[in-house]
């Protein structure tokens, strides 16, 4: 092992990259500047200082823009895609709620969508939630029933934060488009990752994470698209920025850095997921070649390269993850691994609650090395292993014995 | 979520860990939990003619603490009579492993398994007597 | 090229070198706070020691900051969160407190953008129990103090809630939850020397509930969800921290603005100052230069190497004169020939007499200089 691979390894290996994204030093190095002489507020419209803001705004945005296929007009800047989920749902289910009254989503988006949609409902507003199939992935035809005239948005996410699937856009793009109602694409996860093109996918709006795809966190993007126009009811109001569909000063350093991140990932894309998927498959075929009873979760053919999700049968995630302490991983989104429930995500793909409970997220990315990935083959196989020694369910598979025929009495 | 040190000693060094057969006359058995829930623990006790707790063991599937509970009972429980160790109350597990809120649950597993390996034992002992 | 001198800290405040340091740091960290792993836990870290340097800022407690993007999202939560039906502002809001519900009442202000504490008992009535009350603390454009303590006993007594937008003035004055008497407070790093992107609302009383704006993961106690701006919270903290510092260093900014004023009146004897009889912030002045328009002054400024304000940054770029100062009863003449200077930790004394030059022969220049302002000059 290298020296730096074991300098890295006093901070253990972070193996994360759905939770958070480092920030790329060279998206820092942009956005220094912008702390210190370039401090100015980007709507001083006066003076030097704020013009100077502005530009780098306006870079940001367009570095943004190009990445999706979009117009610098249609990007507005938000304070993450939880804001921008909220924005795009909750905002043009209000604007249109005279004429229209229904949402459709799907039951594995992201918490910050399901949230919006709930309350929606509470609100008046009918919302359909699409099951998935058992891969993760919506069924066209349920999608295309689900539609109707009153369907003011359809809010289907890009890439999924547990399992990594990507939803059939294009497809989706096209039925919204026909059936008249917008589709709204959460692509936090799926931004910088996998190539994206608003028009050639008919998206409407598009939420984006700065911290994501190796931005700063603070910071996200709405895409709106303006032909045919998509209107929304403004979440925050105020000084009118973003015109009028977000207001407060724009954080000029975050802005230039999601634009440098977007502009980096746009060149580096391609490459990235080659080796990406190199990695990912080196862990996955030595985890299991070395364990039985390991399953992957999600669809392996639609999947970003930089994500496995795996039930190691017979051993529970959390007592897995202490034992891998020094590999950074999750079991579950960020938001809900406090909690004690297993994934909704996984049980949506029909994953037996048993099994869901021995799930682990293993996030791979652009700092990831060879090195890393064997380290952490060995260490999950170990732990996996030691685990399994120590489980009574384990224990009677081995014996024979049916768990599913035991009658648990649960608490 | 920052495990105690005690929770981590107990995960990295668990204590009898094993199986004792389980058709043993002197050998009871508690199994609670549910696979569904996110644990199951698997407690077994090895008790004396005189009604000492000689030796125990565990098997547990679920997070550190309730690794940690479970094998900090196995030492609690040796030496004790069926009477003491049905007595321990999940608020001294919870207690000594310094187990935040959310884990308590872990604690009160542990002391339902001590006590269906009691009730297990006696079981036995009295199908044995009727005999 | 960029002017040498900024005089516009109140649209926003140059980065402390601190902070910049604190956040790029930060920014080096991967890291959700959310996450349980190690990298996750210093992020929770970092965020909570933040979170008690923002509160001690403002004497509240740490449990009761709730992180947001910004004042104006802060502002919006309070309006549109606090679950009262009739929202009662000042004429002199800014405009995030004045767009975040859809009708508000207006309390009206004197000639100098106090507001009208009689006026404000009628509007209340006896029953309040529906009623949310927003007063600034301070007025970004005159730097004005409020008298949000005798606001707070009006609403305390009428049921109704007070929420106070402290974003000009915490930082620049000493800022006291308790004694203050507002059940909410908004804040924002970047008007104190922190980084844009991060802002607070602060509560009294942890048992207020609040609807939130943004749904969610659970962050912030389910008050506002998004991953945390980990970086931008940083710096706030450390902003929050080197800003309750040296409060007595900002409080003597008012020695260079009050000689300011001095020299600005020699200069342009029929130059209206306003606000300048009542309790104002140290840095602030808003000040006119009769029969020249704000843009010909901050545009002329500008040139020169001055960087001023024609009122806030976020109307600045709208033709319509100020509605704070129309609230106050100036003139279109007036409000359409005024401009704002504010000065920061950042500003030497040399930077007033470059303003002071710069407008001086602006004033020359447009005929408009009285004839003390010859000599002077």
């Amino acid at each position: 092992m290298s020296a730096e691979t074991k300098k890295k390894l006093e901070r253990p290996i972070y193996l994360d990259y759905q939770a958070t994204t480092p920030t790329d030093p060279r998206v820092v190095q942009a956005m220094l500047p912008y702390f210190t002489e370039k401090f100015g507020n980007p709507h001083s419209r006066n003076h030097f200082y704020g013009w100077e803001a502005e530009e780098a705004v306006e870079k940001g945005r367009e570095q943004v823009a190009a990445l999706i296929g979009a117009d610098p007009k249609e990007v507005i800047f938000t304070s993450g895609a939880t804001e921008s989920n909220n924005l795009a749902i909750k905002g043009v289910a209000y604007f249109n709620k005279a004429r229209k009254d229904h949402v459709v989503t799907v039951a594995t988006e992201h918490k910050c969508v399901l949230d919006s949609c709930r309350h929606l409902e509470q609100e008046g507003f009918r919302v359909t939630y699409l099951p998935v199939k058992a891969n993760g992935l919506v069924d066209l035809d349920q999608l295309r029933e689900a539609v109707t005239d009153k369907t003011a948005v359809v809010s289907v996410m890009a890439v999924n934060n547990e399992i990594g699937v990507i939803q059939p856009l294009a497809e989706i793009g096209a039925i919204c488009r026909e059936k008249g109602a917008f589709f709204h694409t959460d692509a936090a996860q799926a931004a910088g990752k996998i190539p994206l093109d608003v028009n050639a996918m008919n998206i409407d709006l598009m939420s984006i994470s700065g911290h994501k795809l190796y931005g700063p966190k603070g910071i996200g993007a709405l895409y709106v698209r303006r032909r045919p126009r998509v209107r929304l009811t403004a979440l925050i109001n105020g000084g009118g920025q973003e015109r009028g569909m977000r207001s407060g000063t724009l954080p000029t350093p975050l802005c230039v850095g999601i634009g440098e991140a977007c502009a980096i990932a746009a060149e580096e894309m391609g490459a990235e997921a080659e080796r990406l998927r190199g990695l990912r498959d080196r862990l996955l075929d030595g985890v299991t070649g070395r364990l039985a009873e390991v399953y992957v979760n999600g669809d392996m053919e639609h999947r970003i390269p930089g994500n496995l999700n795996i039930s190691f049968a017979y051993v529970e995630g959390e007592g897995l993850m202490m034992g891998i302490k020094d590999l950074a991983v999750s079991s579950g989104s960020a938001c809900t691994s406090a909690s004690l429930e297993p994934s909704y995500v996984l049980r949506a793909l029909g994953v037996d609650v048993e099994l869901a409970h021995t799930s682990l997220r293993l996030g791979l990315g652009r700092f990831t090395t060879v090195e890393e990935i064997d380290y952490a083959v060995d260490h999950i196989v170990e732990a996996v292993t030691r685990l399994r020694e120590m489980s009574p369910l384990w224990e009677m598979v081995q014996e024979g014995i049916d768990i599913k025929s035991i009658e648990w009495a649960g608490h | 979520m920052a495990y105690s040190d005690k929770v981590i000693d107990h995960y990295e060094n668990p204590r009898n860990v094993g199986t004792f057969e389980k058709g043993d006359q002197d050998v009871g058995t508690g199994l609670v939990g549910a696979p569904a829930c996110g644990d199951v623990m698997k407690l077994q006790i090895k008790v004396s003619a005189e009604g000492v707790i000689e030796d125990a063991k565990f098997k547990t599937f679920g997070c550190g603490s309730a690794i940690a509970s479970s094998s900090l009972v196995t030492e609690w429980v040796k030496g004790k009579t069926l009477e003491e160790a049905a007595a321990i109350k999940n608020t001294e597990i919870a207690q000594h492993l310094a187990l935040p809120p959310v884990k308590i649950h872990c604690s009160v597993l542990a002391e339902d398994a001590i006590k269906a390996a009691v009730a297990d034992y006696r079981k036995k002992k009295n199908s044995e007597a009727a005999e | 090229m960029r002017p040498s001198v900024y005089l516009d800290c109140n649209a926003t405040m140059p980065v402390r070198p601190q902070v910049a340091v604190a956040v790029a740091e930060a920014l080096a960290h991967p890291g959700n706070p959310s996450s349980v792993h190690r990298f996750g836990r210093l992020a929770r870290r970092r965020t909570e020691d933040a979170r008690e340097r923002v509160a001690a800022l403002v004497g509240a407690h740490p449990a009761n900051v709730v992180f947001t993007s910004g004042g104006t999202e802060a502002n919006n939560l309070a309006v549109r969160g606090c679950g009262r039906r009739r929202v009662l502002v000042s004429a002199v809001e800014h405009d995030s407190i004045l767009g975040a519900h859809a009708a508000p009442e207006i309390i009206p202000v004197d000639a100098d953008g106090v507001v009208d504490l009689e006026a404000l008992a009628a509007l209340l009535g006896d029953e309040g129990d529906d009623t949310l009350v927003s007063v600034m603390l301070a007025n970004n454009e005159t730097g004005v103090i409020q008298p949000v303590a005798a606001v707070a006993e009006l609403t305390r007594s009428r049921g109704a809630l007070l929420h106070c937008d402290a974003v000009q003035a915490a930082g620049k004055i000493s800022v006291d939850l308790a004694a203050l008497g507002a059940d909410m407070l908004s804040l924002s790093a970047h008007k104190l020397g922190g980084a844009q992107g991060a802002g607070a609302l602060v509560l009294a009383d942890e048992a207020l509930e609040l609807v939130p704006l943004l749904r969610g993961g659970g962050q912030e106690k389910y008050r506002r969800a998004g991953t945390e701006n980990v970086p931008g919270i940083v710096g706030f903290g450390v902003a929050a921290a080197i800003a309750a510092d040296e409060l007595g260093r900002t409080a003597g900014l008012s020695v260079w603005r009050d000689r300011l004023e001095r020299r600005a009146r020699e200069i342009a004897p029929a130059s209206t100052i306003f606000g300048a009889a009542r309790a104002r912030l140290p840095n602030t002045s808003c000040l006119t230069l009769p029969g020249v328009a704000s843009d010909v002054q901050v545009m002329s400024l500008d040139l020169a190497g001055v960087a001023v304000s024609a009122g806030s940054a976020c109307s600045s770029g709208k033709v319509a004169p100020s509605h704070v100062l129309r609230a106050m009863g100036a003139t279109a003449e007036q409000a359409g020939s005024a401009i704002r200077v504010s000065l920061g930790w950042g500003s030497e004394e040399g930077d007033v007499d470059r303003f002071l030059d710069a407008w001086a022969a602006l004033a020359r220049r447009t005929g408009r200089a009285g004839s003390a302002a010859a000599s002077a000059a």
